[in-house]
Order: C-alpha cells, then structure tokens, then sequence
C-alpha cells in the first residue's frame, strides 16, 4: 500500500500542507492589490467610505496573512525533514530562489504589514497608501520566487550535475529564472489568486446585497472586483494556453495523463468532456496487456478533432504522444537542443539511467583510488548518459504513469470552472452597470455559491501540475521515491495526524472568525 | 574565492541568527504572559505591544532557515532530516504562535482567547529554548551518518540517517545543549522585559518589569557565563584544508577566539553592552536599554556563532564518523550559486534600512490602552 509506505506518508504529508497553505495564499496575494485599489481611490478621493471599505477588507486580509505565514513555514521546513535527500541534490539551485525570496519579499511583506495595520494615525496617508502596495507587491514578489523554483523543478535548466558533490550546480541564474515555463507559471499563478481574491470579494458582496445591508458597500466591491476579476481571467486562461504548449514540449507524460490518452494518431483531439474508462488502468496494462488494449480509454467523451494537436504545436496534424507511446517509444520529437530525435522506449532510458547511475559510483572509486583514466571513462559515461539519471530509480516502465483520473478530472475541474468565472464576472459587470444588481436574487446566490468553487478550481490547477509530474520531483532527474529523508514511515505517519488535527482546527478557528467578521460588516 | 565566499556567507547566516536572537524578544516577552502580567488590562496591552513585531521575528527564522539551505544545504538535508523530531518540535511551537496573536482576541474564536495565550506562552519558553538547543548541535555535533555516495544505490539512496531512533531528541538530554537553550530562553525573557520597559505606558506593569529584570538578567548573565565556559572548554573539531581530515583539539573555541582576535573583541563589545544595558534598565529610566541589550546579545551571539565554523572548525560533528563531520567546505552550495546570492545580499543594508525606518515610525510613543481603544485600532 503506497499510503503505508514512507514515500506515500510523505508525499500525503506535503500534499495536505501545500494544499491547506494555499487555501489563504491566493486570497492573501489577490486581496492585497484589491485592498490597494480601494486605498488609492480613498487617497485620491479624500471620501471616507473608501477607508472604511478599505478596513473591513484588510480585517479579511489579516486573517488570511496569519495562517498563510504559518503553514508556509512548515513546507520550508519539509523540504528538509522529509525530503533530505532532494534538499542536497537541489540545495544549490533550489536554495538561492528561497534565500532571496527571504531577502526581498517576505521582509517587504511583513515589514510593511506593520504600516498597513498599525499605521493609519502615525505615518501620512501616501505613506500609507504606499505601504499597502508595498505589501501587495510583496506578495508577489514572495509567489515569484517560489515559483521560479517549482518551475525549475518541472523544467530543469541552467544547471549541471557535478559528479564530485553528487548533486546539480546552478551555472546560468537567469536561465533558471527566466524560463518559459518559470515565466507563463507566475503570470498563470498570479493572476489565478487576482480571480479567487475576485470572486471571493464578489460573493462575499452579494451575501450583503442578499441581506439587504452595506448595498453602496457591496456593490462597489463588486464593481472593483469583478472589472479586477475579468481582466486577470483573461490573462489567465491566455498563460494557461501557454501552460499546456510548455507541458506538451517538457513533460509529455503529464499532458498524456491529463488527456486520458494512451494510443495517440496524427491530428490529436481534445476531450472537452469525458468519463474515463475504470477498466483502462495502468494497473490492467502492468497484468493483463491485451485485455487493456481492448478496452476504449473513455466511457463517454465528446471531443474536438485534432483540437489537441493544435494546442500543443499549433498544427492541425503534429503527432500528440500518449502513454503507451511514451512507454514504448519510437516516435520522433523535438528536444530541448531543437533536434528532431526518436523517443527511446522507458525500458531503454531506466537502463540508460543506472549505466549513469553506475559510472557516478565508478567515477568515485576511482577517485578514491588515485585512477585518473578510470575517472575520465566513468565521467564520459555519465555525462553521455545523464539525460536518463533519473530512470536509474525507477522500477519498472508503468511506474513513469502519474495518477491518470486525478490528473484527467482535475484538470476538466479547472478548465470548466475557470470558463464558468468568465460568465459570473461578465454577469456582475453587466448586472451593475444596469443597476439592478441588488435585486438579481439568482446571482448573488450564485455568486456566493462561486466562492467554494473557485478554491476547488485552484487547488485542481495544483493537482495537475505536481501529481501530473509523478513520480519525479524533478523530472526526469530525481524521483520522490529518491527524494526521501532516512526516518521511520511511522514518525511520518505521526506528524502527518499531528498536521491534520492541527490544519483542521486552525480552518474551523479561522472560519468561524472569518464569518464573524463578515457577519458584522464593514459597519463596526 | 569559494573559500572567501564560503565564509562570508557563514557570517551572514551567523548574524541571521544572533538577529533572530535579538529579536526573540517576542518570545520572551511572551513568556510573561501568566507570570507578572496578571489583569487583562496589563495582558492586552503586553499582546498587542509584542504583537506589532511578531511577524519580523518570524520573518527573520524563515530567513535565517532559507538562507541555510541556501548555503549550506548538506547541513538543511542533514540536520533536518536527521533531528526529525526536534525540527518537527520547533515547527509545531512556531506555527502555533503564527496565528494567536491575530485570532486571540478576534469575536468568534472558538477555541478562546486563553487557549491562543496559552500557545504564546508555550512558544515563547520552549520555541527560544528549543531553538537554542538546535542551535547548541553547531558545537556538540550530531549522531549522524553521511556519505553522498549512496544515491549511487538506487534502492536505498538516502545520503544521511541518524543512527539512534531519537532522531534529534537526544540533543536535548546533551547538556550544554540544554545550557544553551536555557540562556537563549533568558536572553529573549531580558529583552522582553526591557521592551516592556521601553515600549509599553502602563506603570503598574513596568514597575513589575523593572523588578522582574534583576531576576532574570542576572540569571542570564550568570547562564551565559558559564555557557561561556562550558564553550571555552570543550573540545572542538578542527579539518585540515589540505586533506580535509577532521581532527579533535582540546579548547578548540577558546583558541579560536584567540587565533581570530575579532570575535574575541566583538564578545567583549557584547557582553559589555548587555552589562551596561542591564545596569542602566536597573538604575536610570532605560530608555535605550533595549536596543543597547540587544545590540550586546547580537554581538555576542554572533562572535560565537562565527567561531563555530571558521578558523577550520567541523560546525556539524558527527558523533559516529568524525570524517563524515559538515564544515565550511564540504556543506556548501556551488562557488556560483554562492556568488549569485553574494549579489543578492547587496540588498540587505537595503532592506534594513526600511526595516529601521518602519519600526521608528511606529514606535516613536509607547503604547498605551488610549491607543487600543481608538475605534479604528487594530487590535490583537
């Protein structure tokens, strides 16, 4: 059972605290440049209903700020105690994003978070006004960091592997900062916690206008935030084409998976809808080849033609690689050095991965033994092989598979949600101008009724990036199962409870405050 | 230059971490929290003075934690995954406080307000004295085994294992470990109580302080002079740069204060700053008795964690394979990942600058209930 297993615990451990840390993390990010919004027009204005509006959001703000800087701490501290291994074989490239995420963001952040709160009567409001976009900008800045380094470990570039140290050596900063996928992936997660902070002000307003209390209040929140909302959902769904363009280029298998597909054709469809076929698994494929190769991948879909190949090339018949094809290999594609190459069967490169794996240890007895000519053979072999290090770890071909259904719904999850927040932003734009927002009973309650769904959409954005990357936590470098620190799976087992008794009663804290706060209204 | 690199970055973590020191103040000041503080009115105000610098402190471990793993990543992989359970202990003591002081006194908290108290003070005397006890391994060492060579085994890659099932929880049966936790715990309980002097406009409750500070300095005093000495005595273990060869030497921190000379002065400027801070708490109004102490315990604090890794000093010893000890040189990151950060750090004086200009800004008076009863307080 992988659940009973230290990298099962392990990997449920980090899942359950990325998960719940961000849960605050995009309202935090979103909120703070609505929060700045409303400071400016109070600034600009002089009219003090912008203050108070402003107040009662950053009341929101501040809630959600505490238990996001409490969770984040215990993922810093995870890498290490649970992923020690990784920590060493990335430390050199993983660490520089996080110290400077230390350096730059969070001191902007929290410094500045004492002027916003504590400020208001003890510096001039410019200042102020210039610390609440200090913390906004802040926030960001903090995402920025992190993300290059998510994206780095989806993509890994501007590095190499050092065979005396064991591990990889950043060698080009500005490649691993400014990669394309680091670059779409900021702008995608950026402007994905501009909606949740939309959508959640916006439902938030519409309970009041269902409450017939704060209408002047409710409705121009609304106004802010849904124009903010749409916007940023443009710019979101633009990045989130370029998201699955990078994905189709880098990590065919992750694209494999959230498609459902496993035998491909030239000019792919998309599956704009479907059911997967329970009977498809990769665990039938592992026991039974022939009765899985009879079974349709889809119970029931409905697709666009070659809509796949298009997404991912941009042509109408580029030849999109399934699972199948992935493991067995043998089809032509572009690699990162811009050749046309034929894809080698997995079978192939986990053979290719432990030749490298072995030259690294021959390298070293020979070190060790004053060799020279038996280095420079060892070196030759690893360097030759390295593309393939991370197979070395892998026991067999179907274990490269990620969790295919999660990946798949997840996936649709988002994409029809993220389309459905258009129709709500353009709805509350619409329904304002005309002035009859306040008494459009469906669309409040559907507004109110949106905000649950928009933390579903996001944490889906997640699940596909990070379990669509399985089983590497850097691909095709490191596996999680490679990953792992040296400890008991019970000591995991029993932080993992202690986490989960400890995030379950900070929600119900933080909730219960949270609608208590909402419930007295920007009034008190 | 990765040797100049190395150290210079070893210095930044070590004033990462006597800041940190400093300003587990919060900490300390948290730790009075059902001792002198008795009437609500004196708690709420001790809350909401400490709770405008929570986050800095916070800021400052997550900072002091990345710029580690940044730096000296085999000591993150390490230490961290190795003393599983006293990392694990901090972490749970720290996000505790994360949220206490926003949700202590917020209308429908549900788990009340004495509840989220009860997290300050559990943070604010085990966090400081668990963290001092982690700190305490930079000299005692750990009972670990390393050997990166083990990722060339694909079905058991792991590169370092505590060898007893205590996994970091011996550290604290280690005596000067435990020395070290306690004086750090008394180093943030002193600053705390001269933060309450110098921040708070409640008489009755800087008139406890003030008594409360003939206690606890001296108790720290007294603590950190024998740490002083425990330190000084102890034996230490030294590599050679030629072969990297680790080695014991009797007094090894002793003759590194010697053979160095500027930690030895930076320690003297110290302890002679916290003297004089102490003293002048006790025997004039104190003004400038928080930022004096301060300055001291960071001087202090720092000269001792530079002698902890420089002048060739082991600063992770393993005490089951002295050879597979971490030091300076065979923990680090990449002479280049070094460098990319050694331009990063350019920006600290920046950044402290702010820091400096945001804390002037919002401390120019003392706090008082007038300034929490304003209708537009933020209130903890």
């Amino acid at each position: 059972m992988l659940l009973a297993s230290l990298l099962g615990l392990s990997r449920l451990q980090f899942a359950l605290t990325a998960m719940f840390h961000w849960i605050f993390v995009p309202l935090t990010i979103g909120l703070g440049f609505i929060i700045a919004i409303m400071e400016t027009y109070y600034v600009r204005t002089g009219n003090e209903f912008w203050k108070r509006t402003t107040k009662f959001w950053m009341k929101i703000f501040a809630i959600n700020f505490a238990i996001g800087i409490a969770t984040g701490i215990i993922l810093e501290f995870q890498f290490g105690t649970n992923w020690s291994n990784y920590s060493w074989f990335v430390g050199d490239i993983f660490g520089a994003p996080l110290a400077i995420e230390g350096i730059f963001a969070f001191f902007l952040e929290t410094t500045f978070f004492a002027i916003m709160f504590f400020g208001w009567n003890k510096v001039s409001k410019n200042v102020h006004l210039l610390s609440t976009w200090l913390v906004a900008f802040g926030t960001v800045l903090s995402a920025m960091w992190i993300l290059v380094a998510n994206a780095w470990m989806q993509y890994p570039v501007g590095m190499e592997f050092n065979p005396d140290t064991a591990r990889n050596e950043m060698v080009d900063f500005w490649a691993v900062a400014l990669s394309p996928i680091a670059l779409n992936k900021f702008i995608h997660t950026v402007t994905n916690c501009f909606v949740v902070a939309a959508v959640a002000v916006t439902g938030i307003s519409s309970w009041y206008l269902l409450k017939k209390r704060e209408e002047e209040f409710a409705r121009k929140s609304i106004r802010i935030a849904s124009v903010f909302g749409l916007i940023s959902l443009i710019i979101l769904i633009w990045s989130g084409d370029g998201s699955a363009y990078h994905v189709a280029k880098k990590q065919p298998m992750k694209l494999a998976a959230m498609e459902g597909l496993y035998r491909s054709q030239i000019g792919t469809p998309i599956v704009a809808f479907g059911i997967l076929n329970p009977k498809k698994s990769i665990s039938r494929l592992e026991r039974d080849s022939l009765g899985f190769a009879l079974q349709q991948p889809y119970l029931f879909n409905i697709s666009i033609p070659k809509g796949l190949s298009l997404l991912v090339d941009r042509k109408s018949n580029t030849f999109v690689p399934g699972i199948e094809d992935i493991i067995q290999g043998g089809y032509t594609y572009i690699n990162n050095q811009g050749e046309e190459v034929i894809a080698l069967p997995v079978r192939e490169r986990m053979k290719r991965g432990r030749v490298a794996i072995g030259a690294l240890a021959s390298y070293h007895k020979a070190k060790e033994v004053g060799d020279d000519q038996g280095k420079e053979i060892a070196l030759a072999t690893l360097k030759e092989n390295f593309g393939h290090f991370g197979y070395g770890y892998i026991e067999k071909p179907t274990d490269i598979v990620p969790n295919v259904p999660l990946t798949f719904y997840a996936f649709r999850i988002m994409v029809i949600l993220g389309g459905f927040f258009i129709l709500l932003f353009s709805l509350a734009i619409y329904l304002e101008r005309k002035g009859i927002i306040y008494r459009t009973r469906w669309f409040l309650v559907l507004s109110i009724v949106s905000v649950p769904l928009v933390y579903i959409c996001t944490q889906a954005g997640w699940i596909v990036a990070e379990v669509g990357r399985q089983p590497w936590t850097i691909q095709d470098l490191l596996t999680t199962g490679a990953s792992l620190s040296g400890v008991s799976a019970s000591s995991v087992m029993t932080t993992t409870i202690m986490f989960f008794v400890l995030f379950s009663v900070l929600l119900a804290a933080e909730l219960t405050i949270l609608f208590k706060v909402i419930h007295k209204g920007p009034a008190q | 230059m990765l040797y100049l690199l190395q150290h210079y970055w070893w210095l930044l973590v070590s004033l990462l971490g006597s800041l940190l020191v400093f300003l587990m103040f919060v900490q300390g000041g948290q730790s009075l929290l059902f001792g002198i503080v008795k009437s609500k009115e004196e708690k709420t105000l001790l809350i909401n003075a400490l709770g405008h610098k929570w986050e800095l402190t916070f800021t400052t471990l997550v900072t002091f934690g990345g710029s580690i793993f940044a730096s000296f990543p085999l000591y993150y992989s390490t230490s961290f995954g190795g003393a599983y359970w006293l990392w694990m202990s901090i972490l749970f003591l720290f996000v505790v406080q994360a949220v206490s002081f926003e949700y202590r006194g917020k209308a429908g908290n549900v788990l009340g307000s004495k509840t989220y108290e009860i997290f300050l003070l559990i943070n604010g005397f085990f966090g400081s004295l668990l963290l001092g006890v982690a700190v305490g391994t930079f000299f005692t060492g750990g009972s670990f085994v390393m050997n990166k060579m083990n990722i060339t085994d694909p079905l058991q890659p792991v590169i370092s294992y505590w060898t007893n099932g205590w996994h970091g929880l011996d550290a604290i049966a280690n005596p000067f470990n435990l020395l070290m936790g306690i004086v750090v715990y008394l180093a943030a309980r002193t600053l705390g109580l001269l933060y309450v002097i110098k921040q708070i406009d409640l008489d009755s409750l800087v008139a406890k302080a003030k008594v409360q500070i003939k206690v606890t300095g001296v108790a720290f005093i007294l603590g950190f002079v024998g740490l002083l000495i425990a330190l000084f005595t102890m034996t230490g273990h030294s590599v050679s740069p030629e072969n990297g060869v680790i080695s014991a030497v009797k007094y090894k921190y002793f003759f590194n204060m010697v053979e160095l000379i500027w930690p030895a002065i930076m320690l003297i400027c110290g302890i002679l700053m916290v003297l004089y801070g102490i003293g002048s708490s006790l025997f004039s109004k104190g003004k400038f008795s928080f930022f004096i102490t301060g300055g001291g315990v960071v001087l202090s604090v720092w000269s001792i964690l530079i002698c902890a890794a420089f002048n060739n000093t082991a600063f992770f010893v393993s005490t089951v394979n002295l050879q597979q000890s971490l030091t300076l040189y065979n923990s680090s990151s990449s002479l280049f990942t070094l460098k990319v950060m050694a331009y990063a750090s350019l920006f600290i004086p920046f950044v402290m600058g702010y820091v400096i200009f945001v804390w002037r800004s919002l401390s120019k008076t003392k706090i008082s209930n007038s300034d929490l009863d304003r209708p537009d307080a933020h209130k903890y």
